[in-house]
């Protein structure tokens, strides 16, 4: 089985809509690993086959009734979330030390369903998805389940790839999004910012041992940018897969709900061209 | 007063937002995108750091270890493993909560500091705070907290919060006054707010939208914050000269002066 993970590092580069348009030329399992913010599921429109509540860590209550507002539990909990004993829920990080403290067992865990796991069909073939109840917490935990979901899809199906957007960022839920996968495909864009996430994102790869290529979108925006990172990838020996120009079409087909590769013949062919060049990668 | 810029989908102009509000209004700014802190590109202050951040994390006397297994029964993370005669222990799995050396009863385990980032402060026109999570580190939460204890509510506070709607980003804007989420009008970005919004609003907290690119997707942001009474305090058009001082780290209220006046107006109707 191999696995592929389009990541970003700086958010908004356009992952999804290169995601999105990889499912018109390939055939593999799409996993939208980007549980907290997850966008795959507007251009693939699933249909959902199958529904899986997903509990999270379990957070802390106190019992009023019991409670005699001691404070143990406040000082004890590293993550400051007890307050004027309550536990906010939000910051709560489910590590039952404020049970261990208090003195008269006024703390209890509770589990609750904080997401969901999506199996579904789209008019490309299978695709799991994982959605995060808003301000819930653990998302690199709902990231690993997604994966396994779509492994045993794929493995279902008797399919071999498994594509995986990932999260903007180089923390938990991306560790958990490109890490043991074959090749990771960083989505660049030729801008300050974008340049210094990019670096990040592929000291991550790195550092995971993770194989990786670049794709600069919206190349031609800043030209003397796109040297810039041409430049960088040759210094580290990392190959640029494609370019792919600044065109309205992109935010016009994602308006329509459909992938580039559908909405634009000609984007289609060089979207082709990128995606063998990726699958060769792969051999 | 403490106001977080946030957008739930990443790319929307957060950075751009949080660090032109910074400019026109001469407040203090908190980069807590400690994943990817950008906003020093724009802002080029000279940084020095000023704090490391850890996190504690335990480590095992295996002279004094009976392998009961009390620890790693009681590890929410699954981070310990006791072998017959040895400990395993997973470093990116453990949340630094101590309750491992808490209900260890052979006293085999003490804690240690592990750096898992930094936080640095300069001043160019205006003065920036910013975290940094090292490379392969998970836990951008802790960071985002120290850097918060730089924050002081009688100034002008404004926080560039992390993309996405999990935890780095709530925890940039607990205990904010005002939240302004930044999208973008298209249906990636109206998706992304309504989650947002879920959040902003679960934690009371008074907000407003701006929409950022305006004219280059649909209007389905619009005609939503209409529907629900969401106050949209400002639309940036999509403007070629915009997205190229961006790409060269250049805010764009010092170019466009009149954009100034849009920041501070903005900030006045928030206070
Ligand atoms: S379970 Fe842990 S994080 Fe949650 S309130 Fe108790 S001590 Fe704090
Ligand atoms: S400190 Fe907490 S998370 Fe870390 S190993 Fe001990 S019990 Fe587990």
């Amino acid at each position: 089985m191999r696995q592929i993970a389009v990541a970003s590092g700086k958010g908004g580069t356009g992952k999804t809509s290169i995601v999105a348009s990889f499912a018109s030329l390939t055939e593999a399992v799409f996993a939208d690993c980007d549980v907290d913010a997850p966008n795959l599921h507007l251009i693939l429109k699933p249909e959902i086959m199958e529904r899986i509540p997903y509990k999270g860590m379990k957070v802390a209550r106190i019992d009023e009734e019991k409670c005699t507002e001691c404070g143990a539990c406040q000082r004890a909990c590293r993550f400051n979330a007890i307050e004027n004993f309550k536990v906010m829920e939000e910051k709560c990080e489910g590590c039952k030390v404020c049970t261990l403290v208090c003195p008269v067992n006024a703390i209890s865990m509770y589990e609750r369903v904080t997401g969901h796991i999506y199996t579904a069909n789209t008019r490309f073939g299978n695709f799991v998805y994982g959605l995060l109840e808003a301000g819930e917490e653990a998302s690199g935990k709902l990231v690993a389940q997604v994966r396994q979901k779509a492994r045993e899809v794929a493995e279902k199906k008797g399919i071999d790839l498994i594509i995986i957007d990932s999260p903007a960022g180089i923390g938990c839920p991306v560790i958990a999004s490109i890490g043991n996968t074959d090749l990771v495909i960083i989505v660049a864009e030729p801008t300050m910012a974008a340049i210094h996430d990019m670096e990040r994102i592929l000291s991550v790869a790195e550092h995971f041992k993770i194989r990786a290529v670049v794709v600069v979108n919206k190349y031609d925006i800043n030209e003397g940018m796109t040297e810039k990172i041409e430049r960088f990838c040759k210094e580290k020996g990392i190959d640029i897969v494609g370019k792919i120009p600044f065109n309205k079409k992109f935010t016009e087909a994602m308006v329509k709900g459909l992938n580039i590769v559908e909405y634009d013949e000609n984007i289609a062919e060089s979207m082709r061209k990128i995606w063998n060049k990726i699958e060769n990668k792969l051999k | 007063m403490i106001i977080t810029v946030a957008s739930g989908k990443g790319g929307t102009g957060k950075t751009t937002v949080a660090v032109n509000l910074a400019l026109a209004t001469d407040a203090k700014l908190y980069d807590c995108d400690v994943e990817e802190p950008n906003a020093n590109i724009f802002i080029k202050a000279n940084l020095q750091k000023i704090e490391d951040v850890f996190l504690m994390n335990p480590s095992f006397d295996l002279n004094k270890c009976t392998f009961c297994k009390k620890c790693a029964e009681f590890c929410a993370y699954n981070a310990i493993a006791v072998l017959p005669s040895d400990i395993l222990f997973f470093p990116e799995l453990c949340s630094g909560c101590g309750g491992c050396k808490i209900v260890c009863e052979h006293d085999a385990i003490t804690e240690g500091k592990k750096k898992i980032g930094e936080i640095y402060h300069g001043k160019n026109e205006v003065e920036i705070y910013q975290g940094i999570l090292n490379i392969g580190e998970a836990r951008a939460v802790p960071i985002i907290t120290k850097l918060k204890s730089y924050v002081n509510k009688q100034n002008t506070s404004i926080l560039d919060a992390p993309p996405g709607n999990g935890c780095p980003a709530i925890e940039a804007m607990h205990g904010a006054d005002f939240v302004i989420l930044v999208t973008e009008p298209t249906p990636f970005g109206l998706h992304d707010l309504k989650i947002a919004i879920n959040i902003v609003r679960k934690l009371e907290i008074p907000f407003g939208v701006i929409i950022n690119r305006y004219g280059i997707g649909d209007e389905g942001v619009e005609k939503y914050c209409k529907e629900d009474g969401i106050e949209i305090l400002m639309k940036i058009p999509y403007s070629r000269k915009i997205a190229e001082l961006y790409s060269a780290g250049i805010p764009f209220v010092k170019e466009m002066k009149e954009w100034k006046r849009n920041f501070i107006e903005m900030y006045e109707a928030i206070k």
